[in-house]
Parts: structure tokens; sequence; C-alpha cells
């Protein structure tokens, strides 16, 4: 113990010491211990955004297989229905819905329209997606 | 791991408690680095996190540095993280917790002065930068009897300063510039209820990127906080507010009074 005792007249000047931040950057963002809806609403959406924002360049490039000729063209349609790919095109549909539905609520949330409501609408959502990501699920490999 | 075995009853339980490990956050400036000690506490169905710690101090390590001081969740200083959440030490019970290993450590986010203890000066004077200052003359209503419908409001008044909501949000995380859940909560009181002060100042103050549009949504504040005041809440509808007001501006009809 380091205590020390000050006498009377003026206080001791107590000097504010500040050892360490302990901000926890960017981890605070991905930390999913203990973290409840709201936190797992802000994960997903930070997460599933980088994953579209991925795969828009993805796109990009795959796209420009087609000033490279019909066979390079034919190569990767033959690669994309593969059901490994097939598999891919599912995560990117739930990105896409996880996004786009949550970015609903944060949109209404956001200005200040059932905010009340937040948590339920996050549910509903994500309820919907669910049921349209099975639906098209089925649809891509009974397609395929 | 600076491991230190000592059984400590903290009630008249004696022999009739159940043994807890507490693993304690430890840092003295000076440090190369933080550390964890171990505790183990007998303790009864009615003891709290607080009371764990403050008889590991008198008992077991009188260096331990923690921050207390009223036991009922007044006073805002011993808010900690404990097992990874947010929680006031002196409402939260260890049995309740139901982990035979409870982890304490300081709110994040915030500097650390030593041990359980942060720094609170810089989240203290958010208050004061939009202009609802803790120490201020007092605003007590001339009359003595309460509006209708005030249960409604889910007062500000609640906010206890204890900084769990800056430790929780992920945007205050990543962000020092942010004013904080506490300060923008303290904002939309001047806005709702403005008595003598400005509620147009504190909306510009705060209808800014590192005021209420910062915010994420993750409203791990709300969840946080010991006195449902629910900040994600009060920052939302900042939001509105300023939407409004903008919205009046550019449409026609000016700025409401």
């Amino acid at each position: 113990m380091s205590g020390r005792a000050v006498g009377g007249g003026e206080p001791a000047r107590i000097e504010r010491r500040v050892a360490s931040p302990r901000r926890r950057g960017v981890m605070g963002w991905v930390d999913v211990r203990d973290r409840r809806l709201g936190g797992f609403g802000f994960i997903l959406n930070r997460l599933t955004g980088l994953g579209v924002l991925l795969y828009l360049f993805v796109h990009l490039m795959v796209l420009s297989l087609l000033a490279q000729g019909p066979s390079a063209w034919d190569n990767f349609v033959s690669i994309a229905l593969s059901p490994a790919f097939l598999a891919l095109d599912v995560v990117l549909i739930f990105g896409l819905l996880a996004h786009g539905l949550n970015g609903i609520r944060v949109t209404l949330v956001g200005f200040g329209l059932v905010v009340d409501r937040q948590r339920a609408m996050f549910v509903g959502l994500m309820v919907i997606g669910a049921v349209v990501l099975v639906i098209a699920a089925l649809r891509i490999f009974s397609a395929g | 791991m600076n491991a230190v075995e000592q059984a400590v009853d903290t009630h008249a339980t004696e022999g009739t408690g159940r043994h807890i490990r507490f693993r304690v956050f430890r840092y003295k400036e000076g440090d190369a680095a933080p550390h964890f000690d171990e505790h183990t506490v007998e303790v009864a169905p009615d003891t709290t996190v607080l009371d764990a710690l403050v008889a590991i101090r008198n008992r077991a390590d009188p260096t331990l540095i923690l921050r207390h001081s009223c036991f009922h969740a007044s006073c805002g200083t011993c808010g900690m993280r404990i097992n990874e959440r947010e929680a006031m030490a002196c409402v939260t019970k260890v049995l309740e917790l139901g982990s035979d290993l409870v982890t304490v450590e300081p709110i994040a986010n915030q500097a650390l002065v030593a041990d359980l203890v942060t720094d609170m000066v810089d989240f203290y004077s958010t208050f004061n930068a939009i202009g609802r200052p803790l120490i201020c003359e007092s605003d007590a209503p001339s009359q003595g009897t309460e509006p209708p419908g005030i249960a409604e409001f889910n007062r500000f008044e609640n906010c206890i300063e204890c900084g769990l909501c800056l430790s929780a949000c992920p945007v205050v995380a990543s962000d020092p510039r942010y004013l904080g859940p506490a300060a923008l909560a303290a904002a939309w009181r001047i806005v709702e209820e403005p008595r003598d002060r400005d509620p147009h100042a504190a909306l510009r103050l705060t209808d800014d990127p590192q005021g209420s549009w910062r915010c994420h949504l993750a409203f791990e504040c709300s969840d946080a906080c010991p006195s449902n005041v629910d900040p994600g809440q009060k920052i939302m509808l900042l939001r509105r507010r300023a939407a409004t007001e903008r919205l009046r501006s550019i449409f026609g009809g000016g700025r409401r009074d």
C-alpha cells in the first residue's frame, strides 16, 4: 500500500496518472463473447458487408473472363455448376439477405422509427431471410 | 499467472458457502503487462462480486485497487467487466453468474489507472461538452407535482455515470472521437425536456458525424445499462429530431422552437 496521509491546510495536488489506454479497437467489433441480439446484428452487418464487397470484386474479375473468349467463359461455367461452387452461391445469398434485410432495420431504426421494436424487427427479418435462403438453396441445387 | 490461493469468507458462512475461483485483473503503473491473480473465495447466496473483491482486498491482498461507494447501484463507481459482460459489481450476485470461475476486469475502452480502476475524467467531460455538466445548479421544478406520464420518459436522471455503456459499445472501442452513448443520452434529455437549457445547441452538437450519427445500432449500451436509461433509444430519437429539423429547414417551416 502506498497511501499517504495529507495534513491540514491545502490539499495535496492530485496528479492524474493514466497508465494504459485499454480501448478494444476493431476487436471490439467482432468480439462475440456475451453479446446480445443487437450486438450480433452489428457483427453480422459488418461481416456480410465485407463479404458482399469482396464478392463485387470477384464478380468483376469473373466477368473479365468474357474478354478472353468463349472457351475461358465455358470453362468457368463448368466450374460454376459444381456442387462446391453452388454452395458458395448459397453463402452469397445468405450474405445478401442478411445485409439487405438488416439494412432495412438499420435504416428505419437509424432515423428514429420503430426504435422500441428493433429486436422484434431483427428476428422477424432474419426469419424471412432464412425462409428465402432455404427456398433459394433448394432451387439452386435442384436446377443443377 | 500470479496465482494466490486463499479462502476468504465474505459473510458468516464459514464452511457452508461455495468456493468460487476469482481471476482478478491486475495492473500497476510500471508493470510490463497486465496479469490476472487468482483467489478462491467462499461465497454465500447473497454474496456480490463487490463483496468478494472487498474481502479479497481486506483479507488476502491489500494492494488490490478497486473503486466503490454505495453498494446498491446508485453511485455508478463499481462498473466492471464480469465474465466478459459489463455489470455493476455491487448488485451482481456471484452464484447467479452460474460459473465456478469469475473473471473480473476493469471496464474497457477507458484509460486504466490501476487494477480495476479506470480514469473517468474524459467520460465525465463529455457531459460538459454537450452542455449538461454533472455538477450543476439545482434545476428542481418549482412545483412538487410530477407531470402526467412522467414514467414514460424513462428519464436520463437514472444515469449513474458508471461508464458501462462506453465499455460495451463497439464503436467507442475503435473511435476515441465518438461522443458516446452516455453523453448522447444526456443530450436527448436536454432536447426532450430543456427546462432553461438550449435544446438547439444540444441538437447541433450531436447532429454530427461523431455525434448521434456515429452509432451503428449494436444497442449494447442499452443492454449494459444498469439503470435502464436505454441510451441506444435516445440516440435514435436524437437522430429523428435532427433529421426532422433538417427536412424542415430544406422544405420550409424553419427550425422548430
